[in-house]
């Protein structure tokens, strides 16, 4: 069984995540579309922390004998993976509309006849 | 080939007169080369419209080229080829050219050479032609790990399009409207001619190659290092490997 300090803390650091989250897109720093994993994240791993008996069940299924919170963890370690390959297919994404505007930007100045053909500085 | 004095016009192909064509040179700090290519190019055929495209050149790259009379596409910033070259093929397709040529800026592919690889394209056997330096005699230094290199990718491409490719990696090429339009529409980041031969093929466009010299570059370096060409090879290996997956989509015709 997971000890009891364990699932409060688990519990505790989930609603603190869900917190920061929800209060960075009432700051308007996070778009609600990027939040939703992280919300998803936080109530799962709020739900694991909570229901103990449920934890338990679920480590039994996957094989976990010894020490019931390791499931916490993998499905914490689960969750960051996902956002971390949401956000590659994001920075790809920007990546490709960042060369199409370079192009048009570059076909654009041609086409008006503006910008200096001077040597530029390095970016 | 006869010396042919400047002033006299030389008579261009007249298959090829009647198109509307365009040159693309994608450039990165070719101040020292891209001029005489230009002027090259001109002497052969002044209705061909030079275009250099400018990766983000921190040096006289894009004045040199605009005084030897070619039209010039500023990049912002540094695309890499992949990105450079398609702006070209981007121009080409909205100002409706019908013919396009690829040179490298940096002077290795002669213009001299264009006639070859003109020819295919010209006599409607092939949508996109590219100069190979293995394909036939014409001889080819380069260091030992780049040629096999060079090789591999080949042997690669080769088995995928199940046609003979000897050199997936050279940047001298012609192509037609279609291909033109494809590339406008999609061309492949780094390393994209490995990708784009692969892409090509996919969009039963009817790919040839043809034998030609390469120069030593005139001046300046090379932007491919050992360590890098080891990183593009993984890289476009994945691309190529996923692309085999991708559904093809064939190349949106003029609107």
């Amino acid at each position: 069984m997971t000890p009891l300090v364990v699932s409060i803390a688990g519990a505790v650091a989930s609603v603190v995540l869900l917190l920061v989250v929800f209060e960075l897109i009432r700051s308007r720093r996070l778009r609600e579309r990027y939040a939703l994993l992280w919300i998803a994240t936080g109530l799962v791993l709020l739900g694991l922390s909570a229901w103990r008996g449920g934890l338990n069940t679920i480590a039994g299924w996957v094989g976990v004998t010894g020490y019931p919170p390791a499931v916490l963890f993998a499905v914490g370690s689960l969750f960051i993976l996902a956002v971390l390959l949401h956000y590659s297919t994001v920075i790809s994404k920007l990546a490709d509309q960042n060369v199409i505007l370079a192009q048009r930007l570059a076909l654009l100045e041609a086409e008006v006849g503006d910008g200096s053909l001077d040597a530029r500085a390095p970016r | 080939m006869p010396e042919v004095a400047h002033a006299v016009r030389v008579s261009v192909d007249a298959r090829l007169a009647a198109l509307k064509r365009v040159a693309i040179l994608p450039a990165l700090n070719e101040e020292g080369n891209v001029g005489p290519v230009i002027e090259e190019l001109r002497r052969l055929d002044p209705d061909l419209e030079v275009v250099v495209v400018d990766d983000g050149s921190t040096d006289g790259t894009a004045s040199v080229a605009a005084q030897a009379g070619a039209h010039v596409l500023r990049l912002p910033f540094n695309l890499g080829i992949g990105g450079c070259v398609q702006t070209g093929f981007r121009y080409a397709y909205e100002h409706g050219f019908e013919l396009a040529v690829r040179l490298d800026g940096d002077g290795q592919h002669d213009p001299a050479e264009l006639p070859k690889i003109l020819e295919p394209v010209l006599a409607g056997q092939a949508d996109i032609v590219v100069g190979s330096r293995f394909a036939g005699t014409a001889g080819y230094r380069s260091s030992r790990s780049r040629r096999l290199g060079i090789r591999l990718l080949a042997w690669v491409v080769s088995a995928l399009v199940r046609q003979r490719v000897t050199d997936t990696t050279s940047g001298f090429q012609a192509v037609n409207r279609r291909g033109i339009a494809l590339f406008a529409h999609d061309y492949p980041h780094d390393y994209p001619e490995v990708e784009a031969t692969v892409m090509v093929v996919k969009h039963r466009l009817r790919l040839r190659e043809v034998p030609v010299t390469m120069r030593e570059r005139a001046s300046g370096r090379s932007s491919i290092t050992a360590a890098r060409s080891v990183y593009y090879m993984v890289k476009v290996l994945l691309a190529i490997f996923v692309g085999i997956f991708r559904r093809t989509a064939t190349p949106l015709e003029d609107t």
